[in-house]
């Protein structure tokens, strides 16, 4: 063991008996994991930048997303997915904060700040119920195959079509129906979203139970926290490019 | 110590606790009980176990499969009753029915690729051998590794079951291409059977995350002292990018076998548009079937090297103990892997050449397959010039190891047809495409494997595996492999289609007929060998000869230097420090100088 001096083993990172990136086995995995998991949304929204541009049409989102709960018929644009965006970003802030008091050995803090996240995670998947039954069950007269119908936007069938050249019906644009794949990928892309901000809820629970429980304070640090905060954060950059294709573009 | 507390600082509090959780293990021998020894085991060579053992299980049921459809191939005129006796309606009249047929070739190709040379191959020697030879007590996370193989056990019992309900299992073809898989009315297989096969993959896929993270994370932060990267033995390079790959490839075929769930069971248009099933016209639009190729393949080309890489690895391995030099080109080596890991993201539309791909878009994919024979090529330089002049011992393991360098050169070569999209307008979807994937990713992966088996077996059981059925074992197999895949080239040349029955009505293919059998009637004697080798297996375990010394085959690597028969902690004592690469054969005048070995005065450092 005295073989190599002192100066010369401190740079040598890689020489083994240590980790090479000063971190925990558990954080390098969580790294590698996300790595893994950005794969598997990079597939799915390639997969619907493909589809969206073989097609003739498609949705303008300034139409399809322009409402807001207890506002009526008021026509708001992107008004309600940017108040998500904001819940959900914001839910990161207290995400730094809680991994912060982590640092400090502050189990108030970290408490209060893993409750703010929590809520925050709630709060978002409120919000994407919301927006999906509004989807869901708002009904738009369509023409189909030359009669009026109402639907609302499921997997197979949407409004959101090109309008029909010089047709009205009660004061508004008569639409035919959109391209089928748009339901498909909005509902596809968002709810495997959702499901890892839920995901997301359930390890942020677990870890403020854990953290009541005094389980990080015994073990001295609260790397736990950390990762749960990797993983959240990663949900949420996430959802920025979930937004920039299915709300911006 | 003083210097290596200086050096133990710099890590975090945390850090420093993991590792004597680590350090810990062995220090307490507590009586584990038959469930946590045997069953729900958290030891890496316990898992290794389950899954080699699970995998030989795979092998038998889907190499079985392949005896009966090449039953169907070679005797396509004859009636076998004991089919209809076995197998009900699907052989009525003691004749393979066609849907038979297509499911059992889509479950011998899902697997062997997944189930035996994914899970069996690279799960077990992962398992067993990154621990062990990066000199750690366990995995990062001996949880998750457990974790791993309980997700390939019920993955494996999703499988499983699917055989057995009413409509059959999946059978589209491995590669479930909608939209014949999205359809549950275009064919009996595409039924229930389907959505089993896509289940039992999303459960594979979560054990390959499992296992892939953690073969990472221990190979990078669990090293021994002096266990520098470029020390490594070559096995863990291998594993190493064998588990990269998988980390980075299987999400992207959750994603596509997430869509087709979704087209399958709620309606939605992916993969569908514009069908017609039976003169119904289905509502499905704007889908793309070429869509799920790209995500198929994008997963399915790394997968072929994620099945390939641990066998390059062990028989770089095997072939410089066995021929007791240093390996050739060290770096070299682990730069061909690297570039082969690299190159298997850039490949997959090779697979989709005549899918209507842009023929300028081919172009780019066929120089970049073409590329591949270049690491290839320099890997075979290596394994050639290692045994060059060496002081070869035939072991079996070494047999097979030397059979896999013959089966990855005959393979390879007629890759390098293939990779080439104006052939692949001639020879796409015929037997050429059948013998070159089978020799070069199917028996010669196999043989890697069993060359692993056969060396590491004295480490894994404390006995050694029984040489005459070895090398009995491995002549029949490497003469059969080339009797059976050899002549499907000329088939395959000539045009003759995969994915059919019969052959015996057709007037430009007739003429095969006599082929056929004589390749069926080898398939079945090969067959029957396998069942010798997994005989050799299970009576060496309690039967074989005992081995007495802690480092039989006089290697270098790490694990030689733990017990006969290493508890859970691997060592009794500290872990080894590591000094020297892993290749010193045939040194200064000794035999071998074990990684162990503090370096010399008349040594220059490694």
């Amino acid at each position: 063991m005295a073989q190599a001096p002192a100066a010369e083993m401190e740079t040598k990172w890689w020489s083994g008996g240590k980790s090479p990136f000063n971190v925990e086995y558990g954080k390098l995995m969580m790294w590698y994991f996300l790595m893994s998991d950005a794969f598997t949304f990079g597939a799915f929204l390639i997969s619907y930048g493909t589809i969206r541009f073989s097609q003739n049409f498609w949705p303008d989102p300034n139409k399809v997303f322009n409402a807001f709960p207890l506002a009526g018929h008021a026509n708001l644009p992107l008004a309600f997915v940017s108040l998500m965006t904001f819940i959900l970003i914001v839910s990161s802030v207290t995400m730094v904060l809680a991994v912060h008091a982590g640092h400090h050995n502050d189990k108030k803090s970290v408490i209060k700040w893993m409750i703010w996240t929590i809520i925050g995670g709630i709060a978002f998947l409120a919000c994407q119920a919301w927006e999906w039954t509004h989807l869901i069950t708002g009904d738009h007269a369509v023409m189909v195959n030359g009669v009026v119908e109402h639907i609302g936007t499921t997997v197979t069938r949407n409004p959101w079509g090109p309008e029909v050249a010089g047709a009205m019906h009660d004061g508004h644009h008569l639409t035919t129906t959109g391209p089928v794949a748009f339901g498909g990928y909005f509902f596809g892309i968002t709810g495997f979203h959702g499901f890892h901000v839920l995901s997301g809820v359930v390890i942020n629970i677990i870890m403020l139970i854990m953290t009541i429980n005094g389980v990080f304070e015994k073990r001295g640090h609260y790397l736990m926290i950390e990762k749960a905060g990797l993983y959240w954060h990663f949900v949420d950059l996430v959802w920025v490019f979930v937004f920039l294709c299915f709300y911006l573009i | 110590m003083s210097i290596e507390h200086t050096t133990t600082v710099q890590e975090s509090a945390s850090l420093a606790s993991t590792h004597d959780h680590h350090d810990g293990h062995h220090e307490h021998h507590h009586e584990e009980s038959f469930i946590s020894k045997y069953v729900f085991s958290q030891d890496h060579k316990m898992i290794a176990k389950q899954f080699l053992i699970t995998g030989m299980i795979w092998a038998v049921i889907g190499g079985l499969f392949s005896v009966l459809f090449r039953l169907q191939l070679g005797y396509p005129e004859m009636s076998f009753p004991i089919l209809e006796d076995l197998f009900g309606k699907w052989a009525a009249g003691g004749r393979i029915s066609n849907e038979f047929y297509y499911a059992l070739v889509t479950m011998h190709g899902t697997i062997l690729v997944f189930f035996v040379l994914t899970a069996g191959l690279s799960g077990t020697f992962a398992n067993f051998l990154i621990p062990l030879q990066i000199g750690a007590r366990d995995m990062a996370s001996p949880m998750l590794n457990m974790l791993s193989y309980w997700f390939f056990f019920l993955a494996s019992i999703i499988m499983f079951a699917s055989m057995f309900i009413q409509t059959g299992p999946a059978s589209g073809g491995w590669t479930i291409y909608p939209p014949l898989s999205a359809l549950g009315q275009a064919s009996e297989g595409s039924k229930l059977g389907m959505d089993y096969w896509l289940v039992s993959m999303a459960m594979f896929i979560v054990s390959s995350l499992l296992g892939g993270l953690n073969y990472i994370s221990t190979i990078l932060n669990m090293r021994t002292k002096g266990m520098t990267m470029t020390r490594l033995p070559l096995t863990i390079w291998a594993l190493f990018f064998t588990a990269v790959l998988g980390v980075l490839s299987f999400p992207v075929l959750l994603s596509g076998a997430i869509l087709l769930l979704f087209d399958r069971n709620l309606g939605t248009s992916f993969y569908l548009s514009e069908i017609v099933v039976k003169g119904e016209i289905l509502p499905n639009e704007g889908g793309s079937a070429i869509l799920f190729q790209h995500l198929f393949w994008f997963l399915g080309h790394p997968e072929v090297y994620i099945i390939l890489l641990p066998a390059l690895g062990m028989v770089s391995e095997i072939l410089s103990v066995n021929s007791r030099k240093p390996i050739f080109g060290y770096l070299a080596m682990v730069g061909s892997l690297f570039a082969i890991a690299i190159l298997a993201f850039l490949v997959w539309a090779h697979h989709m050449f005549v899918t209507g791909l842009n023929p300028f878009l081919g172009a780019f994919f066929v120089l970049l397959t073409l590329l591949i024979a270049v690491p290839s090529a320099i890997k075979v330089f290596n394994w050639l010039t290692t045994l060059w002049r060496g002081n070869l011992r035939f072991t079996p393991g070494m047999l097979f190891a030397i059979g896999f360098v013959s089966l990855f050169i005959s393979g390879g070569l007629t890759g390098i047809f293939l990779g080439n999209s104006t052939l692949d307008i001639h020879l796409h979807d015929t037997y050429f495409v059948v013998a070159h994937f089978h020799i070069v990713m199917g028996v010669a992966s196999m043989f890697g494997m069993f060359a692993g088996v056969y060396h590491w077996y004295p480490k894994m059981y404390g006995r050694y595996m029984n040489n005459t059925l070895a090398y009995i074992h491995f002549w029949v197999s490497l003469i059969g492999a080339y009797l059976i895949f050899w002549p499907m080239h000329y088939q395959g040349l000539a045009g003759m289609p995969r994915r059919y029955t019969d052959f015996s009505n057709w007037e430009s293919f007739k003429q095969f007929g006599e082929m056929n059998r004589f390749i069926s009637t080898v398939a079945m004697i090969v067959f029957v060998v396998q069942l010798l080798f997994i005989f050799n297996f299970f009576y060496s375990i309690w039967k074989g000869r005992k081995v007495t010394t802690q480092n039989p085959w006089g290697a270098n690597t790490l694990e030689w230097t733990t017990p006969v028969r290493p508890g859970h902690g691997n060592w009794p004592g500290e872990i080894p420090e590591v000094h020297r690469w892993a290749y010193d054969y045939g040194k200064d005048g000794r035999d071998f100088i074990p990684q162990t070995e503090k370096i010399s005065d008349s040594e220059s450092k490694h």
